[in-house]
């Protein structure tokens, strides 16, 4: 079992990825430069935070023109699971792998601090280790977190079980003053129509040891460990 | 249309310089770009075309493009 983590010019959560699956996960980890034409032999591709080639325009506008970016969405494409921490989220956003769009915070500020997050579908690869209504405290660092989808697309969102987390006060209400950045309906994270292909604000690989104030962020690590594991065996 | 934060924010400051007629305020992006084309017709499609792969967000912004000719 591979992680593979793309690595663009300002990605800054590159390390915190790969030292997490190596260190703590004791998994099989490489760097996948953002100039290359294939993935190699990953089994999961990982898209860190940062500010790829200086959220310039717009966060991730310019990053999903990489050329690994076509081998990425091909991967994705043949079930892949592939999912985008922060500026990784914005990144598949903008690359239209993933629905919706994020801007700007409603409030103008760089948000960076602790949130709670509720598993709102744990039928995905990336939450199978959790349960529908488990609380997830991780860090954010954003200014970009606005999550905004138009309306009508937000019901078929809500429908097909597309939002997989959102932002809530430590019981799990999802409130206004829990909300961080301002995100429609408090979404923190979605995934794609088949639910192989997902993207969060919060930063799991940041949460991996209790030295950094939470190790909520494995189970989103763990998650996605069995459920490739049961897909080797069958 | 979704919220600009930024429009709100100069839309404040308007206000309290005294601007009280002003209602709305959004802050969005100008872009320049110098090309080539065969003619104007050429030159709104490549720009277009731009402007909807790359420029802007369609998920979030709209953009409208303006052609004037360049001195040889």
């Amino acid at each position: 079992m591979k992680f593979g983590v793309i690595v663009f010019p300002g990605s800054n959560c590159d390390l915190d990825v790969y030292y997490l699956v190596r260190d703590i996960l004791k998994k099989e980890v490489e760097y996948i430069r953002h100039d290359a034409k294939t993935i190699g032999h990953s089994d999961l591709i990982i898209l860190p935070g940062g500010f790829s080639y200086g959220d310039y325009l717009r966060s991730g506008a310019i990053a999903r023109f990489s050329p690994i970016m076509a081998a990425v969405a091909d991967f994705a494409a043949h079930g892949g699971l592939v999912l985008g921490i922060c500026n990784g989220f914005q990144v598949l956003t903008e690359a239209g792998m993933l629905p919706g769009a994020l801007y700007r915070n409603n409030h103008r500020q760089f948000r960076c601090e602790q949130v709670y997050i509720r598993v709102e579908n744990a039928k995905l690869p990336f939450t199978g280790a959790a349960k529908r209504g488990d609380l997830l405290k991780l860090p954010i660092a954003h200014g970009d977190g606005n999550y905004y989808v138009p309306p009508d697309q937000l019901t078929e969102l809500e429908t097909n079980g597309q939002i997989i987390f959102r932002y809530t006060d430590q019981n799990g209400a999802v409130k206004a003053e829990a909300n961080p950045n301002g995100s429609l309906g408090n979404i923190a994270g979605a995934c794609n129509r088949a639910g192989n292909v997902a993207g969060l604000m919060p930063h799991p690989e940041r949460a991996g040891t209790n030295a950094l104030g939470s190790e909520d962020g494995l189970v989103i690590f763990n998650s996605i460990i069995s459920y490739l594991q049961s897909r080797e065996v069958a | 249309m979704v919220l600009d934060p930024q429009g709100v924010a100069v839309e404040n400051s308007l206000i309290a310089l005294g601007y009280k007629n002003v209602h709305k305020v959004r802050v969005g992006k100008y872009i320049e770009l110098i090309l080539t084309a065969e003619n104007r017709e050429d030159a709104a499609i490549q720009v277009e075309e731009m402007a909807r792969r790359l420029l802007s967000n369609p998920v979030i912004e709209d953009f409208s493009c303006t052609l004037q000719e360049a001195g040889v």
